[in-house]
C-alpha cells in the first residue's frame, strides 16, 4: 500500500478493533468532576508546600538498577500493578494471563486499574517520591510525556537490566526500542501504543463534497463551527507542527510559534468549535462536531455502541502515535517480580491475549500470527491499527520529548493560550 | 446583646463579672472565628506564600521544590496572561445575578405569599432536580441542546431557527449553565426574607391608601433587601469561580478563570501561577463585596433582620 493511498483513505470501522477503550478509560469525567480534581489538587499542593528545597531523597542510589543490584534482588511473590481502566484482558472478573503468570511463578497479583489521568496519578504519587517512601506500586504505567520525563530526571524510577528481559530483546517491535524519551530503555517498556488522527460524520463529507483525507480539512471555513479541536495542549500543538509538515519530534519553538499561529488563525476563523476532552467523542456523536482531533479507540467504541457512521482517518500528513510504558517506581518493594512480569508481557503468546482483548498497538509483532492462527480473530490481526505495516509505521510520528521544565513551560505558554481563550 | 450588658447595669456592678461578660461575645464567637481562621485566613496566607515562591531552578525535570524569593512578579504574570478570562469570569458571574433574580424573586415572592400550606412541597420540588449531581445535570443540558438534539432539531423543522444556529459553546450557553445551577441559592434565601415579613405591615400599608405597586416597592422591597444581599453572595462568589459549566457547555471564547487556575494547578503544575490567579480573585471578590456591602448599608440591613 503506498503512502498516500494509505493516508487518504478512512479506514473501516471493521478494522477499527485497534485502540479500544483507552481514552474512554482515561481521561475520563475525573476531570469534570470537582471532587476529583479537589483531591488531586490537595495533593499537588501538599506536594508543593510539603518538601520545599530539600533535594530529593527518593533518588535510587547509583548502583541501584545496576545489574549487581539485580542480581540481588529476591523473588518475593507479591506484585502491586498500578495500570488504567480496561487495559488488560478480562473475563468474569478475572484476567486470565495474570492468572496464568501467578501459575507460572507463584507471584500473586494485585492489579488495581487506578490510573485515570497522567498528570492526576502523577500528582498523587509524587510527594510518596519526593519524601523518599515508596509509593506502594512496583508497575506503574505512564504515557511517554511530561510526568515520564519527571519521572526519570528525578531518578524517581528503578533502572531496568534487559538481560532481565530476554522477550523484549528477543520480541519488541523496532517502534519501542530505544524510544527518543527513554533511550536505549533504561527505564522503561511499553505495554501498549496507540494514535492520534481524525475523526469525522457523514455531514462533514457531505460539506467537503468529498471524504476529509487532510488535516487541512480541519481549516476548511465550509465546516465552520464544527471542528473539534484536542484541549490538551500536546495534541493540539503537535497536529498545528504535522499540518506545516514539520516533523513534531525534532521541532524547535520558531517551529511552534508558526504552528501557534495557523492554529490561531484556524480558532478566529470561527472555524474551531471548541478544545475538547475526552468529550470530543460526544461532541462528534451528537454532531456538535462534524470532524475533530481523535483517539481512534473511541470511534471504535462508538462505532460498537449506536455510531457506525463515524469513520477514522489516518490523514495525508500522519498521524501521531503515543506510548504506554511499564516502569517500576524507586524504593518498589518487589521489584524482581516486577520485571518478571514485563518479561512475561513480551512472551509472544501473552502479548496476543492482550493485544487481542485490548486492541491497541501491541509492542510485539509476533503475537499476529498468534492471534490469526491460535486465537483465530482476524479482524483484529489483520488491522493496521493493532498491527501497523509499513506504511502505518512511516505514517505515524512522535511526540516531541520536552527536555526540561523550561521548554515545556515555553511549549505551554505558546500553545495554551489558544485553548484558554 | 451589647444594649442588654452595660456596664452600669445593676447585675454587672462586680469587676469581675464584668470582666466575664466582656470576654463572653469573643468566647460565643471564637468557634465562628477559629473556623475562619483555619478555613479561609490560613489557606489564604499559604495561597500568598506560594504565589512568591518560586521553582528551584534546574536542568531538565529535576524536581528541586520551591524557594521563597517575595516574587511579586507573579502577580503581574499571571494579570496579563489571564486578565480576559478574569474579566470574563466577573462579567458572566454579574450576568447570572441579574438573571437568578430576576427570574427568582416572583418564585420566591409567589412561594411566600401565595404557597399557602404547600410551602415546604414547592420548595421541596424547587429542589428535587438538585439532588442530582450538578455535572450529571449540566452533561445532561449538552444532551438536550446539542446541534442535533431533539430541541433544536424540532426548532429547526419547524423554521423558527436559521440551520447553522447553535447554542452550546456559546457565552450564553455557559451563563444560562451557571444561572440555572444558582438558582435555588437565590431563590432560598429570597424565600426566607420574604416568608418573615410580618403581614400586618402589608396591611397597614394598604390601609394607608398604598396601591399594589407602592406596597411592592416600598415595603416589600425594602423589607427583602437582606435576602437580595444573602442571595447575590451565594450566587455572584460560585459563579465567579465556576468551570465545569465553562467546561461542558462552552466553547472557544468562553474559558473562564476556574478553568486557567484547574490548568495551571493539574496539568501545568506551574502552583506559583495558580496560587497568584487564586489569590488575585480572592482579594478581587473581597474588596468587591465589601463595596456591595457598605453600598447596601449593612446596618440597614441589620435593623431589617
Amino acid at each position: 500500500m503506498s503512502n498516500e493511498a494509505n493516508g487518504g483513505a478512512s479506514i473501516d470501522p471493521a478494522l477499527l478493533r485497534g485502540l479500544t477503550q483507552r481514552r474512554l478509560s482515561r481521561r475520563d469525567l475525573l476531570r469534570y468532576a470537582g471532587t476529583g480534581a479537589g483531591t488531586a489538587g490537595l495533593a499537588a499542593f501538599l506536594a508543593a508546600c510539603g518538601v520545599k528545597t530539600s533535594t530529593p531523597k527518593a533518588g535510587a542510589s547509583a548502583q541501584v538498577g545496576s545489574h549487581e543490584w539485580w542480581s540481588k534482588q529476591k523473588q518475593t511473590g507479591v506484585l502491586n500493578f498500578a495500570n488504567w481502566p480496561y487495559y488488560i484482558d478480562t473475563k468474569k472478573g478475572k484476567h486470565p494471563t495474570l492468572d496464568a503468570f501467578t501459575e507460572q511463578t507463584g507471584i500473586q497479583v494485585n492489579y488495581r486499574p487506578v490510573i485515570n489521568d497522567n498528570a492526576a496519578f502523577f500528582a498523587k504519587i509524587k510527594p510518596f517520591l519526593q519524601q523518599g517512601k515508596p509509593t506502594g506500586w512496583d508497575i506503574i504505567v505512564i504515557t511517554n510525556g511530561p510526568q515520564l520525563s519527571e519521572l526519570i530526571d528525578n531518578n524517581w524510577l528503578i533502572k531496568l537490566d534487559l538481560s532481565l528481559l530476554p522477550n523484549f530483546t528477543a520480541n519488541a517491535s523496532p517502534l519501542v526500542k530505544d524510544p527518543a524519551y527513554d533511550p536505549n530503555n533504561t527505564y522503561t517498556v511499553t505495554w501498549q501504543s496507540g494514535f492520534t488522527g481524525i475523526g469525522y460524520a457523514p455531514e462533514a463529507v457531505r460539506a467537503l463534497g468529498r471524504a476529509p483525507n487532510s488535516i487541512n480539512d480541519l481549516w476548511d471555513p465550509r465546516l465552520k463551527g464544527h471542528v473539534g479541536m484536542m484541549s490538551d495542549n500536546t495534541e493540539l500543538g503537535s497536529i498545528g507542527l504535522l499540518k506545516l509538515g514539520i516533523e513534531p519530534s525534532t521541532s524547535t519553538p520558531d517551529d511552534w510559534n508558526k504552528a501557534a499561529d495557523v492554529l490561531k488563525q484556524q480558532k478566529d476563523a470561527g472555524v474551531v468549535r471548541g478544545y475538547f476532552d475526552q468529550s470530543y467523542i460526544n461532541k462528534l456523536e451528537n454532531r456538535d462536531t462534524w470532524i475533530s482531533q481523535a483517539w481512534s479507540g473511541d470511534i471504535y467504541i462508538a462505532n460498537a455502541s449506536g455510531y457506525p457512521e463515524l469513520k477514522f482517518l489516518v490523514p495525508n500528513e500522519g498521524v501521531m502515535v503515543w506510548h504506554d510504558n511499564m516502569m517500576i517506581p524507586a524504593l518498589a518493594q518487589h521489584p524482581k517480580d516486577a520485571i518478571t512480569y514485563m518479561n512475561y508481557a513480551y512472551d509472544p503468546s501473552v502479548a496476543a491475549k492482550l493485544a487481542d482483548y485490548i486492541n491497541y498497538v501491541t509492542p510485539v509483532p509476533a503475537a499476529k500470527e498468534i492471534v490469526l492462527k491460535q486465537l483465530k480473530d482476524p479482524t483484529v490481526a489483520n488491522s493496521p491499527l493493532v498491527f501497523p505495516d509499513a506504511a502505518m509505521d512511516q505514517n505515524a510520528h512522535q511526540y516531541y520529548t520536552f527536555k526540561g521544565q523550561q521548554d515545556l513551560t515555553q511549549w505551554n505558554d505558546i500553545f495554551e493560550p489558544i485553548i484558554q481563550s | 446583646v451589647e444594649r442588654h450588658l452595660r456596664a452600669d447595669h445593676p447585675v454587672v456592678a462586680s469587676g469581675r463579672t464584668r470582666f466575664g461578660k466582656r470576654l463572653a461575645p469573643y468566647v460565643l464567637t471564637a468557634p465562628g472565628g477559629l473556623w475562619l481562621l483555619i478555613f479561609f485566613l490560613i489557606p489564604m496566607g499559604a495561597m500568598l506564600v506560594l504565589a512568591l515562591e518560586t521553582p528551584v531552578q534546574t536542568t531538565g525535570f529535576k524536581s528541586l521544590g520551591y524557594q521563597f524569593t517575595w516574587h511579586f512578579g507573579e502577580f503581574g504574570t499571571a494579570f496579563n496572561l489571564y486578565h480576559t478570562q478574569l474579566f470574563r469570569s466577573l462579567n458572566y458571574a454579574t450576568v447570572v445575578t441579574i438573571v437568578t433574580l430576576v427570574v427568582g424573586y416572583p418564585v420566591a415572592y409567589w412561594i411566600a405569599f401565595y404557597g399557602g400550606r404547600r410551602k415546604t412541597t414547592y420548595l421541596f420540588l424547587l429542589l428535587l432536580p438538585f439532588f442530582v449531581s450538578f455535572v450529571i445535570r449540566s452533561l445532561a443540558w449538552q444532551f438536550i441542546l446539542s446541534d442535533d438534539g431533539f430541541v433544536l432539531r424540532t426548532l429547526r423543522a419547524w423554521h423558527l431557527l436559521p440551520s447553522n444556529f447553535a447554542i452550546l459553546s456559546t457565552s450564553t450557553a455557559v451563563i444560562a449553565g451557571i444561572a440555572y445551577n444558582a438558582l435555588p441559592f437565590m431563590i432560598l434565601p429570597l424565600y426566607v426574607s420574604l416568608e418573615k415579613i410580618d403581614r400586618s405591615v402589608v396591611e397597614a400599608a394598604k390601609d394607608l391608601y398604598a396601591n399594589r405597586r407602592d406596597v411592592f416597592l416600598k415595603v416589600i422591597l425594602p423589607l427583602s433587601v437582606p435576602g437580595i444581599f444573602a442571595g447575590f453572595l451565594l450566587t455572584f462568589v460560585p459563579a465567579v469561580g465556576d468551570y465545569v459549566n465553562a467546561e461542558i457547555l462552552g466553547g472557544t471564547g468562553t474559558t473562564m478563570i476556574g478553568n486557567v487556575i484547574q490548568f495551571e494547578f493539574l496539568q501545568a503544575q506551574d502552583y506559583p501561577l495558580a496560587s497568584a490567579l487564586s489569590f488575585i480573585l480572592m482579594v478581587g471578590l473581597l474588596v468587591g463585596i465589601l463595596i456591595y456591602g457598605r453600598a447596601l448599608g449593612t446596618r440597614q440591613i441589620e435593623e431589617y433582620v
